[in-house]
Formats: C-alpha cells, structure tokens, sequence
C-alpha cells in the first residue's frame, strides 16, 4: 500500500513537467496534419481544363491485341487505339465511314467493294491501305492464335474452313487487296449485317511491322501492344498502361480525323467495384463510370439527378433449361415455369435499373425486327399445363436447382423466381452458386438443371441471338435441338432476297424456339451510367457505344 | 547472431517447397481452367492454349517444370494476361502494397505506442480509459466497415481526401494507411501498454523518479526498452496480419497492389500467378519473422544469452 | 484486530478457481461481458422458437424499410425482416465462432500437451513444424481454399480452425513443460501414479488457465476472419445469413438504409466488446499474481 501511493506522488511530479514540455509538439503536429489535407484540384476540374476525359472502365483489360481480347472493357479502349473499315453511327448505329471512305455492294449482295481513304495512317506516321487488312485479316484467323472472335469472319468465303485447317492457302479466302486503295470481300451469302461486323473490335487492322517486331504474327501475347510499342490507326496513341492503375491514351495526330476530335487524352480506371466506382464518381475523379450500383439507382432516379443514364441494351437476361433432366423434357412444364415468372415484378422491384420484361430471346427492336410474343405472366393457365404433365398443383414435382454465377444481382432474381415458383406452382427449387469459372464449366457440360444466364448482341440483328441455339452449338449448352429450327436459320435466312422476307423467317424461327422454350427470357438489359455534367455528346444506343470523335468536355458546372 | 540467422534461413527452404506443393495441388485441383469463357471455345484453340501453357502434360511433370524455373527465378507466364510475365506482376503491384503495408504499420507503430504509453502513465484513470476503449473499438472494428465509413466522412462529405487510388492523388495514401492500420494500433496500444504498467512497477524506475529525473527521460530511456519487448513481439504476426488485410483495404480503396492481383488470381485460375504470389508472400513472411526475432533477441539481453548459447 | 479475543479464526482455504471466480466478479466490465454472452447464446439456442417472422419470408413490394412496430429493427432490400435475420445470423455467426475455436483447441491443446509432456526430440520435432506452419500465409491459403472447394461452412471450420490452432499449441506446450517441471507432478510421479493420470488430474487443470483466456480471445478474431471471407464473397452463402455478411450487405447501401448497418453492427461490436473484456477478466482472475483482495 504504502509502496503505491509513494509511486502515485513520484510519478505526479514528473509527470506534469513532462506535459508542459510536450503541448508545443502537439499543437505543432496538429497543424502539419490540417494544412496537408488541403484541398486541391479534382481530376473533373483539372480535365475540364486539359480536355482529359476521366473513364471508370470496370475490370482491368485482359489484353489490348484486338484478336485476342474478348471483353466489353477491353472494347472501350481497342476502339480508342484502333479503327476498322466501317464506323456506326451513334445514333442510328447505321454504317458510316472509317478507314474506307466509300463502299459498293453487288447486286447479289455477296461482293463488298471498300474504297479506302488516301490519307489514312498509323500512328508512326506509316501508310495505311488495303494490304494492311489482308495482312491483318489473314493473321486473325491463325488457329495458333487463340482468337474466340474468329466466328465474326465466317460469313466470308472460306474464312471458316480456313481456320478449321480445311482450307490451307489463304488466297481462297475472299478478302483481295485490288490496288493499294480497294478491298474487295467475297461473302458466301448476302448478309445484312456485314458493315456492322467491320466494326467489332476483331476485324480492325493490325501494324505489321510491330507485330513482327515482337515476335511470330500468331504467337499470343507477344509485347507488341504496351505502352511505347503498340501502333495503331485510332484517334489516340497508347501512352502508358500500368496494370491495375489506369491506361492513358493520348491524341493521335495521324489520324485522318483528327481534326474533329476535340479530345486530347483519355485515362481509363480499373473500376470492378462499383460501389467505390460511384465514390470516386462523386469525389469528382471520374467524368463517366461504367455502371450504378442498383441500390443508388433509386436514388439518383428520385432525386431527378441528370447524372444518370439510363438506356436499353441489346442483351437479353434469361434462364437455360436442360432438356434433357426427366422433368423438365415436357415441354408443358417448361411453359409452365416460363408463365410463372412476374417480370414486371422483378424488373420494378429486384432489378430496379429501367430493365424490361422479356417475353421472347430477341430484344425488341433490333433494327426494325420486332419478335412475336406468346408468352405471358399466367398462373392460372399455368397451372393447368403443369397439371396436364402429371403434376397436379406442384405434387410429386421433383426439387429442382437454379444455378447462377456468384453476384448479389443473380442472386437476388434467382430468390425471387424461386418465391414466384413456389407461391404460383407449389413446386420447391435450390438456389446453388458457383464462381464465374466453375460455373462456365458446369453450363457448358451440362452439369446444371436449370442455369442463368445472359447474352449482349455483338451486332444488331436477330440472327446473333437465335443462332446461338443450333443444335451442338457452341453457346447451346440445353441440348435442345431442332432441325427445322437449324434449317430456317441457318440455310433459309441467309438466302432471303429482302429484309422483309429475312424477318419473317427469324419471326418464324424465333416462334418455333418460344413454342418450346429451351430458354426462359427475363428482361432485356439496360445500361446505366453516371456521366458528368460537363461530358457532353455521350450517346445512349442500345450497344452503349460512345463516339470518342464526337464527345467533348466543356468547363465545369460547379 | 550470423549462425543464429543463416540457420534459419536454411529452414526456410523446406517450408517454401511445403507451400508451394501444397498451392500446386490445390490450385490445380481447382474445377474450372484458366480458359474458360461465356463465349464457346472452340476444340481446337482450346487445345492450342493449352498446349501454349504446357497445361496438357501430366501433371507431375508439369511440377518439375514448375519447380525448376522458380529455381531460376522465373514464375511464368500469366495465364489471364497474354504477354505478361508473373515477375512482372508481382514487380508493379509489390511496390504499392509493400508502401500501403509500411504507411499501416507506422500509423499502427505510431498511434498504438503513444496511445498505450500515455495510458501506462496514468492507470486507471481517464487517460488510460479513453484510449483503451478506443483501441477495443479499433479491434472490433473491422476494416471493410471503417473504410466506407471514412471514405464517406472525409471523402464524400467533407470532401477532404481521395477515396480511391495510391500515389495517382495528393493525400489519397492517409484513408487506406489508417484504415488497415488501425486494428494494428489497437493490438500495438493495448500491448504497449501491459508491457510498459510492467516496467514502470519495476524497482529501477521507481529510483530513478526519486532522483528527479525527468518523465520523459524515464519513459525514453529506461522503460520504452522493456516496455515494448512484447509489441516488438508482435510485429512478426503483424506484418503476416497487414498482408492478409491489404487484400481488404485495396478492394475498398481500388489500390493496384499485390492483394488485389492475388484474390483475381484466385478467381480466375490464373495458376502461375497464384503460385508466384503464395511463394513470394510466404518468402517475405519468413524474411520478416527473422528479422523481428532478431530484433527481440536484439532488445532482450536474457533471449541474447539463449541464441549465444544455441 | 479485536484485541481481546484470543482466538484466530483461521481463513477458509479456496481453490484456484474460487480465487478466479472472486476476482471476476469485482471486475465489472467482464461481468457485464459475462452476461452479455450468456444473453446472446440463449437468444441464439431459441432463436427458431422466438424469432418474429420466418426466416426466409421476404415481401419484394414492400422492400427496405426503417424500424417500425411490426419490424423491430426494420426490413431489407427482399423485405426480410432485420430482427429475425439478425438473430439467425447470430445463431451463424456464434456457431462458426465456437465451433471453429473448439477445432483450433481441440487439434492445439492435444498437439502441445504431447510435445510439452513428451519433451525431447520429438518435442523438437513437432515445435519445427509448428514453426514451418507459422510461416505460410494463411489468409492466401484460406482464400484458394474457399475458391477450390467451394464454400460450405463445415470447409469453413476447418479452414479457419487449421489456422488458429497454431499459437494454441505453443501456448500449452509452454505451460505443459513448465508444469512438468514441478514439484506437485514430482511427487505424483514418486507416488506411482501413471503417467495418464498425472496428465489428467494435475497438468490438464492447470494449463486451462491460459488455454480459457486465449479462447475467449480467440472467437472474436474467428468471427472477424469469417466477415473478412466474406467480404470477398467467400464466406457464410446466402440464404445463410451472419452477421460479417449483413455487415457487408449494410456497408454498400450504408447511405440508403443506414439501419441495415447500424443494428447487424451494434450486434457484432456488443459480441466482440464483451468477449474482449471477459477475456481480459478471465486472465486478470486466473493470474495469481494479483491479489484477491
């Protein structure tokens, strides 16, 4: 005891000299830490002034060589650094000039002549003309390469058969350089919608010098696209890319239309998460990000936040059916579970983002085409199909599973599904979950009963999305098949004489694939994005393809 | 002290081969490869990627391989990113989370001492009670709630720092060092403070107060020493801690270090790359538990004798 | 003293743990903690029996909506109801807490008393690969396991117990050979008894001490480890709910629905706090250091 509180009266004593001595340093470590919290200049402002354009570009690009890569970010970028033959208009997405200033097609429909621009260029300053696509086009079907675009090229004459080894001479595909300045293509078909194909990301030019420096033209993943090294034909240059951090692009003088461009840089942000996306979007670090999270969409609707955009997209959100799990063959009950789900429900109240509800796999207005809808929320009718099968109000209906790809999003409409299911028909569903990989696997085997599942249209028209569902298709994965099916799309549609006459047989096939229901379709997919006030020009078509010739950034509204 | 130091080093070989056979094993035994698509790979350029990676020879033979370039110091390829080497990777996102870990520990080192001295000094009474309890919540909380929760004070509404990045902002380092750090600050608070309440009881110091010493050359030179012998301690685990947690606070801070590019791995089978992290963070585990130890044994003459002696 | 009695009465004896258990008691943070957790373990056992609505019930109409007199603590984004998914999460949140320590305990306690009784080299032996697990990065491990497995929450368990049992294991090894040493187990020995025996009825007691202590230490580092895993989508699955995943859930609509953060929160701090102080109780009591009065 006494020891204690001689401690006490020791340690007083020295204890308040010694907080005298120390109230200066504080007050002085106070001040250093306040003043270097100051405020400065945020990447809008500063971008503003500059003409830099801030871009949250969701994950980190697997690769920037345009016949590798397979991402939507990865697009963003490519179409920065590189053109092809034919642009889209943002509005109309009709075709407009890029490399080829003019074209004419055949009377048959099969043989596009492309008439260069003479003043077309690298970025090096090198010419850029006919023999560059060829080159370029004959390197993106090397089998070597690895390209999961390469079906873009099939509608050429003999593009498939050379890339299945079929065919070995390159000369007997239908791509010729007529002269320095004319392209001409040889198509097995008419196909309307071969202009918008020039466009994607996997028909653009490649530099050949670049890449041989590099290494073989069909060796994966060679240097030739880092920073410093890759040459392109776009409106900007690469000039830096450091992984993970963010990829700057700057103004690319060459370029034919460089003129127009009112941008000077680009600097795009690896934003996977959203919810940090939409923080740095407020900060003012970012003018555009890639998406909203869903629970702020609300948000900023109600508070009539100009901010934010939201627009249709051409992708269809819908549910695979194995066909070949005993239950689920009849096509009864596949009806029945397909009328069972309230999509207006789901799209107001889960998905909340503008979505709209699908009755059929194509999005309505695909350039014009528009497809026939039998399919309707009707639980009484419902009912008496599932009990037609043999499962009178949901007895002796075996549990079955709904698979979906880790994500609250999925999981959120896959518990929703699985109450509408279980209040409408009395039948009991599994949710099960597997990471992104895993789950690939398991669609693609086969190991599934029923799978989410979600397709973007890489093109506007029809055929991308009912030709997914051909017997042993690739993207299949129901073991569904029909002949006629695969007939009309595949022999009859190609042949058709007017756009009309094509519609009408995607109509027909479309109903055929309704009639049976392989697939469930939910809702067609909406963009939503957060664009600064001073970001001007951005366009809302259904492909969210932005124009970065037309896009300019005035001074700041704050 | 060498002999103290080679040996352990020598040990460290075996564990490394435990790692990285057991990252093998796992990592391979993974269901889905690193070529999986939503589009349909065709056969054949399945097959070609494949054979491109070696992912078509047996799997032991695959091992060997392996294990003979990371003899050499070459990790491979990544699977995800064509072109790209793992020491590649590993060599940009190292910098970044080595920084964001040093910035966390001296926000821990830093806040916990002085947090847990000043308490020693006065036990018992409001001054130890306030930052203990402050250091309890630091404990509790976890950072993906603290994070958010700074972000949306200091970013959003008072608009005072960056919520996102490293080294791209001025000031966008202090959110993400103090978030991972503070849990550390806690540990190292209430630590300092139990080793110091031992000190300070301590005869010697109790004379050397008599003498009329000043408080800050008592606490300075004669109980710091022995007081923090136990956080010293700790700075082996917490260094391992801060790893593990730097995987947390750069997802909330979109920080392009070696945490994030580790957890991607993950998910996208990118198989060297995970292998070539696991080594490589298991290798700076064992580098910085020694060099703690020695530090201790440094610090703590009794443990000086012990290692003589070994 | 009364200087007129004569006689001493002679102070009642009191065994280790009475001293611990009079000890405790004056600390009332601990007490407090003490109670808390019993509170939370009842709540958690009848939470099937008491909870207000169903577990899975949800209204998509109706959506998330602030606390209100049919919803205690509010609903979420499905119109579940937050009072019944906080108690469920608990139940989750608890379990993984306890189970996962008692695997760790299980595996560290057995390893360290062997090494600590057996001594020698194979002691030596079983300490250096203890030391070789110390060094893996254990958080890497845990996430490739998750992400290879898949994630079902007995993989959990043993996940998170494999990575705990190491610091058990040194800390009995520490108290078992420091135990052996002494005179109490000497004599014992002297006396005949087997060896079975003398480890049950003398070193067992006396190194659950430190073994108590460090357990109540170590479920609130579980439960932060399991909301940590799920963080990164790896821990507790949905439609299973604890309390790390609500965490998560309330941190990104935090602006939105602030009460889907607040109470999933006080809940696992209140936990944390009173496993902390009861642990920090329990080593103050159970250290005879300290003087009971």
């Amino acid at each position: 005891m006494k020891q204690s509180s001689l401690d006490a009266r020791l340690s007083a004593i020295t204890y308040a000299r010694f907080t005298q001595n120390l109230r200066p340093l504080f007050v002085l470590a106070l001040s250093l830490i306040l003043i270097s919290c100051g405020t400065s200049e945020s990447n809008v402002e500063a971008g503003n002034r500059t003409g830099t354009l801030h871009w949250g570009n969701g994950t980190e690009p697997q690769s920037l060589d345009p016949h590798i890569a397979t991402g939507v970010p990865e697009h963003h970028i490519i179409v920065a650094l590189m053109e092809g033959l034919v642009h889209k208009d943002s509005k109309t997405l009709g075709p407009t000039p890029g490399v080829a200033e003019s074209w004419t097609v055949s009377d048959d429909g099969r043989v596009y002549t492309f008439k260069l621009r003479d003043n077309a260029r690298w970025s090096n300053g090198d010419v850029h003309n006919a023999h560059d696509f060829v080159w370029s086009w004959w390197r993106a079907l090397q089998p070597a390469l690895g390209n999961l675009y390469a079906y873009m090229y099939f509608p050429i004459v003999n593009a498939r058969e050379y890339y299945e080894g079929e065919v070995t001479d390159f000369e007997l595909v239908g791509v010729k350089a007529l002269d320095d300045l004319t392209l001409q293509v040889t198509l097995d078909n008419p196909t309307p919608y071969f202009l918008q194909l020039l466009d994607h990301y996997s028909m653009f030019p490649v530099h050949q010098a670049t890449l041989e420096k590099f290494g073989a033209p069909d060796e994966r993943g060679t240097r030739w696209t880092y920073a410093g090294n890759m040459v392109g034909n776009g409106p900007f240059k690469l000039t830096s890319w450091e992984i993970n951090r963010a990829i700057e692009v700057d103004r690319n003088t060459f370029y034919w239309a460089n003129d127009e461009v009112r941008l000077n840089k680009i600097v795009f942000y690896p934003t996977e998460n959203t919810t940090t996306e939409e923080r740095m979007f407020r900060a003012g670090q970012l003018h555009y990000t890639n998406g909203v999270p869903i629970d702020k969409v609300a948000t900023y609707r109600d508070a009539n936040d100009p901010a934010l955009r939201v627009t249709p997209y051409l992708g269809t959100y819908f549910y695979r059916i194995n066909v070949t799990v005993p239950h689920l063959q009849d096509k009864r009950v596949r009806r029945a579970l397909g009328m069972t789900i309230d999509r207006k429900r789901i799209t107001e109240n889960v998905t909340k983002s503008g979505q709209i509800p699908a009755y059929a796999m194509t999005p309505p207005n695909t350039r014009g085409y528009y497809p026939p809808i039998d399919l309707s929320f009707d639980p009484e009718a419902a009912r008496q199909l599932l009990a037609a099968a043999g499962y009178p109000n949901g007895e002796g209906f075996p549990v079955t599973e709904i698979l979906y790809n880790t994500n609250e999003g999925h999981r959120k409409v896959a518990v929703a599904i699985q109450q509408m299911w279980r209040e409408h028909l009395n039948i009991e569903v599994k949710l099960l979950n597997q990471e992104w990989k895993v789950y690939l696997d398991s669609e693609s085997n086969g190991d599934y009963q029923i799978s989410r599942a979600g397709w973007i249209g890489d093109y506007v028209d029809p055929n991308n999305f009912l030709d997914m569902f051909i017997c042993n298709g690739g993207n299949n994965r129901t073991s569904w098949c029909n002949e006629e099916y695969d007939r009309l799309v595949l022999d009859v549609a190609p042949r058709a004489k007017t756009q009309e006459e094509r519609m009408a047989i995607f109509t027909q096939a479309e109903k055929m694939l309704m009639d049976d229901l392989p697939v469930l379709p939910i809702y067609t997919y909406t963009t939503a994005h957060l664009v600064h006030p001073s970001m001007k020009n951005v366009a809302d078509n259904i492909m969210d393809m932005q124009s970065y010739r037309e896009i300019y950034l005035e001074g700041a509204d704050d | 002290m060498l002999r103290f130091a080679l040996s352990r080093l020598l040990q460290a070989i075996p564990v490394l081969l435990v790692v990285i056979t057991m990252t093998f094993l796992l990592v391979h035994s993974a269901p889905g490869g690193p070529f999986s698509a939503d589009k349909a790979v065709p056969a054949e350029v399945l097959e070609a990627l494949e054979a491109q990676y070696n992912l078509n020879q047996p799997l032991w033979q695959q091992y060997i391989s392996y294990l003979g370039d990371v003899v050499r110091g070459d990790m491979g390829p990544s699977f995800k990113y064509p072109g790209r080497s793992v020491n590649e990777l590993i060599y940009s996102g190292l910098g970044t989370t080595a920084e964001l870990g040093f910035y966390a520990m001296l926000v821990a080192i830093f806040i916990g001492v002085i947090a847990g001295v000043t308490a020693s000094m006065r036990p018992n009474t409001m001054q130890d009670y306030v930052p203990m309890t402050a250091a309890m919540i630091g404990i509790c909380m976890p950072s993906f709630l603290l994070g958010p929760l700074l972000v949306l004070i200091f970013g959003i509404h008072l608009d005072w720092l960056p919520v996102s990045g490293w080294n791209q902002i001025p000031g966008d380092k202090i959110l993400p060092a103090i978030t991972l750090g503070t849990g550390y600050a806690a540990y190292i608070a209430r630590l300092s403070r139990g080793g110091m309440l031992e000190v300070l009881s301590q005869d010697y110091i109790r004379t050397a107060r008599a003498k009329g010493l000043s408080e800050f050359l008592i606490i300075g030179k004669h109980a710091l020493r022995g007081g923090l012998i136990p956080v010293v301690a700790f700075l082996g685990p917490a260094f391992a801690g801060l790893l593990g947690g730097s995987f947390v606070v750069e997802t909330i801070y979109q920080i392009p270090g070696l945490g994030r590019f580790y957890v991607q791995a993950a998910f996208n089978r990118d198989y060297t790359m995970i292998l070539g992290t696991t080594v490589f963070f298991a290798t700076l585990i064992i580098v910085f538990n020694l060099l703690s130890d020695m530090l201790a044994v440094w610090l703590n003459p009794k443990l000086r004798q012990q290692v003589r002696g070994e | 003293m009364d200087a007129n009695s004569t006689t001493l009465t002679a102070e009642k004896g009191t065994s280790l743990w009475e001293d611990a258990w009079i000890k405790l008691r004056k600390n009332h943070l601990a007490i407090v903690g003490l109670g808390l957790l019993v509170f939370l373990c009842v709540i958690s056992l009848l939470t099937p029996w008491i909870a207000p609505y169903g577990y899975e019930q949800q209204d998509l109409l109706m959506g998330a909506t602030p606390p209100s007199a049919e919803h205690w603590l509010g609903t979420d984004v499905f119109g579940r109801d937050m009072l019944t998914r906080i108690m469920y999460g608990g139940r989750v949140s608890l379990m993984v807490g306890f189970i996962a320590t008692a695997v760790a305990l299980a595996i560290g306690v057995i390893y360290g008393a062997v090494a600590g009784y057996v001594g020698g080299r194979v002691d030596a032996v079983m300490m250096r690969l203890v030391d070789i697990l110390y060094a893996l990065p254990f958080m890497i491990f845990i996430i490739l396991l998750m992400v290879v497995f898949g994630r079902n929450l007995l993989l959990l368990f043993f996940a998170i117990g494999a990575v705990e049992w190491l610091t058990m294991a040194r800390i009995v090894r520490g108290q078992v050979m420091s135990l052996r040493k002494q005179e109490f187990v000497e004599a014992a020995h002297s006396l005949g008894l087997s060896q079975w025996i003398i480890i049950r009825r003398h070193i067992i007691p006396n190194t659950l001490g430190p073994v108590i202590v460090y357990t109540t230490l170590t479920i609130p580092s579980v439960m932060l480890l399991e909301a940590f895993l799920s963080f990164l989508g790896l821990g507790i699955q949905p439609p299973q709910s604890s309390w790390g995943l609500l965490i998560n859930y309330g941190v990104e609509t935090m602006e939105e629905y602030p009460w889907l953060l607040i109470f999933p929160g006080i809940a696992l701090s209140l936990t944390l706090f009173a496993l902390n102080f009861l642990g920090d109780g329990l080593r103050d009591a159970l250290d005879p250091r300290t003087a009971k009065d």
